[in-house]
Parts: structure tokens; sequence; C-alpha cells
């Protein structure tokens, strides 16, 4: 496999075959808050069933990235996105992309777990009903279970299902947050720093189920972790300022970074 | 007045003098002092102002007392040749004259009793007024005398200040208690008269008709002329009516803006709002007695109802307007508070903006949704002004919106309008009212405030 940088301009298709295809490529990528450039025109490439972790200093466009992948900025007002994201080769930008498609087949997994004050079987429905999903309650029962069992829920939340949400612990509560969004079958799903409130083995299981999931799911996860980075992804992007410094396979970016601005943040001396 | 004057200077100066003094003794430099400079000025402040007022409450007192007894000593005979009222009214006019006033039907008697008293009154003014400024005057110098630099003068001045805010909040409890008190004790007297679950569960009501006077046959008569139920349908109709208007357009505002208005709509649309809460209710008043109800009279004749002139309906209509913006701007800090993490949770699975709201937002406000819409309930309950001048006094026990009705804050006003004996059952029968009344709207907003406290556990 060969890394991907940001001055590669030839597309996946010259890589060789058994790298996995690529799932989503975003071109030119820039976004703007009100006057303000938060993405100077990124490239990336994610890989299908590969987890891409995107590191890189406070404040350098991580989250603003990862919300253009599934179009969450469009929930912001004062955002402007410019550039392409193709996911299968489609982009969906493009104005007759649904959105609430998009996010069917894009999940978002948030910093802070946010079930909703519902159910824990509610929480787990909530996406198939709106996408119409289940014909009549065995078929939603069937989702909610695999859902839960794919989230490594079902074990310790099977005889309460009735119960609410967010009476469930940090790390409890973040699976049940992911296994809300793999309840749609999305195809990709968007983690932005799903550890960063839990405690270290509530971050240890989430992890494990990060590298569980990669068999059905392309992941992009944003982590301060340089270890989880480490630990859990097969390729990387490094930020720096609204600009992606260097991409590429996670075990060459960690040993033997390209630029000096990616060895100095992760040796620790840019913050 | 001039005491009152006099005192301020005395204790004005005393703040200077006391904050100088101290500076001075610690040698000019305030800082070696314990307590700054300003404390100390209050602490003299303080003692020149307490304890005269104290003086000068009880000696007026004292004086007053004095006074009244010795006329009524030395004019005993002439009060003891007249009959009851007459008697105080004599006692009265006497009080009168001496303060230069006029009185009724003088004669030599009251003349020589207002002379007495406007003698005795002046000397036991200059005597309070000496006894007051000595007082003050012992206080300036006790405080003088104790300023030291390293006195514990901030905490004695901290203490007056708390002691203070204290008496203020106990005046504030203690009178919310006095009137309910005197609202409980009142209810007690009429339901003496007319029992209880004749009042209650009556449903004829005239008290116009009343009988005044003792007896077992007139306690039978006005328990059929004290039944309440007309007024309280009446009060329900038209607070159902306006919860009808207000609630559904309120919340839809409040939801409007909380999600879907821009920042600056937003801005310049909840003052707005509020402005609206500000309107005066009698100017609702107008509007529904001169405008909304021939209107509705109007559209009614077109498609061939009978309306009174007077109507549920406009009464409902206008108070529903004049509770929107309670509603709304309740709903929309109870909508807010729902973190935007749910919102973008929910956007991230793919729901839509009004999806998010149905499904997600406002079952997770919908605890403070009850309770502003329970606030919103007592308000209309409460709501004179509005019905007196729309919706008519006749106490008809109906569901008919288009018919005049009467609730319970009108009839109360009516039964204390006028010229009325205090201790008749008709005056009596207010209190009553107007106790049920305050249990209802108490037990709603007990009920209000509890979801609402409940609610905010949720999210912390
Ligand atoms: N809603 C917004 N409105 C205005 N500016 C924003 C908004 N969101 C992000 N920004 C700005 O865009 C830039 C990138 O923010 P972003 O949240 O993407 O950073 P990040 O890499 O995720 O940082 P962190 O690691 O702290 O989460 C920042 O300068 C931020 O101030
Ligand atoms: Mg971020």
């Amino acid at each position: 496999m060969n890394a991907t940088t940001t001055q590669q301009t030839t597309p996946a298709t010259t890589t060789i075959p058994s790298d996995p295809p690529v799932k989503m490529e975003c071109r030119d990528l820039s976004v703007f808050y009100a006057e303000k450039q938060a993405l100077n025109g990124v490239d990336l490439d994610i890989r299908e069933k590969q987890v891409t972790a995107l590191i890189g200093p406070s404040g350098c466009g991580k989250s603003t990235f990862l919300r253009c992948l599934n179009r969450m900025n469009d929930t912001v007002d004062i955002a402007r996105v410019e550039g392409k994201v193709l996911l299968d080769g489609r982009d969906i930008y493009d104005p007759d992309v649904d959105v609430v498609e998009l996010r069917a087949d894009v999940g978002m997994v948030f910093q802070k777990p946010n079930p909703f004050p519902k159910s824990i079987y509610e929480n787990v429905a909530y996406g198939p009903r709106i996408h119409g999903l289940a014909r009549g309650k065995d078929e939603m029962d069937a989702i909610v279970e695999k859902s839960l069992k794919r989230a490594g829920l079902w074990k310790e939340v099977s005889d309460r299902l009735a119960e609410p949400g967010t009476g469930l612990s940090g790390g409890q509560q973040q699976r049940l947050c992911i296994a809300r969004a793999i309840a749609v079958s999305p195809a990709v799903i968007l983690m932005d720093e799903p550890c960063s409130a839990l405690d270290p083995i509530a971050t240890a299981i989430v992890e494990e189920l990060i590298d569980e999931l990669r068999q059905r799911y392309t992941i992009v996860i944003v982590t301060h972790s340089m270890q989880q980075a480490a630990r859990v992804s097969q390729e990387t992007a490094f930020f720096h300022l609204g600009n992606i410094v260097e991409t590429g396979i996670t075990d060459d970016i960690f040993t033997n970074p390209k630029d000096p601005r990616t060895e100095s943040y992760i040796s620790g001396r840019i913050g | 007045m001039m005491v009152a004057l006099a005192l301020i200077a005395l204790a004005t100066i005393a703040y200077f003098t006391a904050r100088s003094r101290s500076v001075a003794l610690a040698g000019g430099d305030a800082s070696t002092l314990h307590s700054r400079p300003v404390y100390h000025g209050f602490y003299a402040f303080f003692w020149v102002l307490l304890p005269a007022l104290a003086i000068w409450l009880v000696a007026s007192r004292i004086a007053d007392w004095y006074i009244s007894s010795s006329l009524s000593e030395r004019f005993s005979a002439v009060i003891e040749s007249l009959s009851g009222p007459q008697a105080g009214a004599f006692i009265n006019d006497a009080m009168t004259l001496a303060s230069g006033g006029r009185i009724g039907f003088p004669d030599d008697d009251k003349i020589a009793a207002g002379e007495f008293v406007a003698g005795l009154q002046s000397a036991a003014f200059w005597l309070v007024a000496a006894l007051v400024i000595g007082v003050a005057l012992a206080g300036f110098f006790y405080a003088y005398s104790r300023i030291e630099p390293r006195k514990r003068t901030r905490q004695a001045v901290e203490r007056v200040v708390r002691y203070a805010l204290i008496a203020c909040s106990v005046v504030a409890v203690l009178t919310t208690i006095g009137i309910v008190f005197s609202l409980i004790f009142e209810s007690v007297r009429f339901f003496g008269r007319v029992s209880v679950f004749d009042f209650l569960f009556g449903y004829h009501w005239s008290p116009q008709s009343a009988f005044e006077g003792a007896g077992a046959s007139t306690a039978d008569d006005n328990s059929r002329v004290f039944g309440a139920i007309p007024l309280f349908a009446g009060t329900l109709l038209i607070t159902f009516i306006a919860m009808c208007v207000a609630a559904p357009i309120g919340l839809m505002a409040a939801i409007y803006l909380s999600d879907y208005a821009s920042a600056g709509f937003r801005k310049i649309a909840k003052p707005v709002l509020e402005i609206l809460a500000g309107v005066p209710t009698v100017v609702y008043g107008f509007f529904a007695a001169l405008t909304v109800a021939p209107a509705i009279r109007g559209w009614g004749e077109v498609i061939g109802l009978t309306v009174s002139s007077e109507s549920a309906l406009a009464a409902g209509l206008v108070m529903g307007i004049m509770i929107i913006p309670f509603v709304s701007s309740l709903s929309d800090d109870v909508i807010n508070a729902v973190p935007q993490s749910l919102r973008d949770g929910s956007a991230g699975l793919g729901a839509t903006k009004s999806e998010t709201i149905r499904k997600v937002v406002l079952p997770a406000a919908l605890p403070g949704i009850v309770s502003a819409l329970l606030l919103a309930v007592s308000r209309a309950i409460g709501e004179t002004m509005i019905v007196v001048m729309a919706a008519g006094l006749a106490a008809n026990l109906t569901i008919n919106p288009l018919e005049a009705v009467t609730t319970v804050t009108v009839q109360i006003v009516t039964l204390l309008v006028g010229d009325q004996e205090f201790d008749s059952a008709k005056t009596l029968a207010a209190f009553a009212l107007g106790l049920v009344l305050f249990i209802i709207t108490l037990a709603l907003n007990v009920v209000a405030l509890r979801v609402v406290q409940k609610y905010k556990e949720q999210y912390d």
C-alpha cells in the first residue's frame, strides 16, 4: 500500500489492487464560517471498510471536515461549503441529493453521548422509524436487537429496553448512540471524538467495538489521542490550520512522518 | 417632618465626621484600619438613626395614647351624655379641629376639646422632638467615642445590613400570610351563614336578592342564591376558549422563534412579543368590548346565529390573545433549554427539522411546556378586566360561548363595588370566592413549578 498525500492528484484507481476501494473522495473542499475560512481546499480519500483517523491540534478543522461528509454543516446557518465530496462517485452536494437519504448512508456519532430522553428501544428505533425501514413491530424488534448486538450493548440492556436511555452509564450511552447510528444501516459512520467523555475502561470497550465495526462499515474518527489513532485506525490524516498536511497508512505516519509539522505534533510539540 | 429632616442631617454629619475621625486616628493611613473608613461612617450613621427612630416610634405612640386618654378624662361629662357612635364622633371631631380641619356640626364643647387637644399636641411634639434629637446626639457621641483603628466595625455594619434585609423579607412574607389569613377568616364567617356545600355546588347565583338579618329562614334563602357553580362554569368556559387560542398560537410561535427564525428576526420578535405582554389588560378590555364583541355579533347574524352583545367567545378570544406572549415566551425558554446535541443527533440520523422538533425537541420539552400552559391557565382564571368589559354580568349556567356568562373575578368586583356593609353575606361571599380562586390558582402554580423543577434536573 502506498501513502496518499495532499499533493497526490491521481485518484485511487492507480493504486495497487490489494488496496480497498475508495468510498468517499473529497476534492478541493473549503468551508467558510461567515467570512472566516476554516478549511482551505482539502483533498482526502476515505477507503471502504477501513478506519480513517483525523488528527491535529484543536481548531484545525477536523470537526468541520467531518461534518462536511454528511452535510451536517447545512444545519449551521453561517457555514458555506465549496468543493466536492463524492460518495460512491456521486457528489453529495449535488442539488438533487436528498440529505435525509445521505444521512441514512453516512451516520454520525458525537463527542458527548446524546441519547434522546426516550427508552433505550425508542432510541434505536428512532432512525428506522423515520426512514420507514421496518414493516411491523417484529421487524423493528429485529432491527433494534441486531443494532444493539453490533454495538456490543445487547447483553447489558436486553432486559431493560423500556428504561430511559439517559439512565445508562456514559460508555453505555455512547454505545447506544453507535447502535442508533447502525440501526439505519449506514455505509459510513462518522465519529467525532467518541471517547473523549469516557473513562479508560469504557474507552477500551468502544475502541474494540470500532475495530469490529470495520468489517461492515467505513469509519472516520476524529481523535485527540495519538494512541487511539494508532490502535484503531488503518489510515490517518493530519490536519493543521485548515489544511491536510499529511495522509497515509497509520503505521507509516506514526513511525515515519514525512512532514516536520506532523512529526512535532505526534511527538507532542504542537498542541 | 422637621424632626425627620433633622435626624437625617444629623446622621449624615455623623457619617462624615466618623469617617474622617477614623482616618485621623489611623494617622492618615487608612490601610492600617481594621475596617475601611466607610464602615466607621456607617457605624455612626446607624447609631444616630436607629435608636432615635425607635424612640420616636415609641414616644409618639405614648403621646397619642396620653392625649386621647386625657381628652376623655377631661371631657368625661360631655362624652357620657352622648350615645355610643356620637361619643366616637366627638373625639374624632376634637382631633380634626386640633389639626386645623373643619367639622360638620361645631359646638362649644367640641371647640374647647379641640383647643385642649391642640395644646397637648404641641407640647407633646416638642417633648418627642427633644427626646429624639437627644437620643440621636447620644448615639452620635457614643459611636464617635468608640472609633478605634482595630475595632471590628465592618462586622457590626454588616450585621445591621443583614437584619435590615431580614426585616424586609419578613414584611413581604408576613403580608402575604396576613392576606391569606384574612381571606380564610372572612370566608369562615361567610360559611357560617351559607353552607359550604350550597356555595360550592349550588347552581343559582343572584346575591343581589340575598336577605340580611338573622334567623333560620334567611339562612335557608341565602343558601339558594349563593350557588357558585355558574361562576366557575363561566370561568372555565372563558379560560378554555382563551387556551384554545393561546396554546397553539403561542406554542407555534415559540417553535418558530427557537428553531426556525434567524438570529436577527428573533432579536426583534422576542421583545415585541414581550411588549404585548405589557399592554394593560384594560386596553384589551376595550378591544374586546368595542371591537371583537360587535364583530362576532355581526358574523353571527350573517350566518343566522343569535349572539348576545356580551359573549364568552369575545372575552375568551381576547384573553387568549393576551396570554399568547406569556405562553410563547415561557415555552421558548423551555424549548431553547433542550440541548443542541439532541437536535444534532436527530439530524445526524436523517431526520428533517420538523421531525426533529416533533419527535425529539417537543417530547423533551413537554413537561416544561405543560407547566407553561398551567401558568397561563392560572393567569387566565385570575384575569378580571377583560371579562368585566366583554363577558357580562349574567350568571348563566351554559356552555354556549355565544351567550353572556360571568366569572368568579367579575362577581368579586360587583360584590365589592359600591356601598356595602362590610359584614353582609354579599361582601363576605366575595372573600369566599376569592379563597376558592386562590386555592385553584395556587394548586395550578404548585403543580406547574413542580413539573418545571423535575424537568430541570433532566439535563444537568
Ligand atoms: N459554528 C461555527 N461558527 C463559527 N466558527 C466555527 C464554527 N464551528 C467551528 N468554527 C471555527 O472553525 C475552525 C475549525 O473548528 P473545528 O471545530 O472544525 O476544529 P476542530 O479541529 O474540531 O477542533 P477541536 O479539536 O478543538 O474539536 C475553528 O477556528 C472554529 O473557531
Ligand atoms: Mg472538534
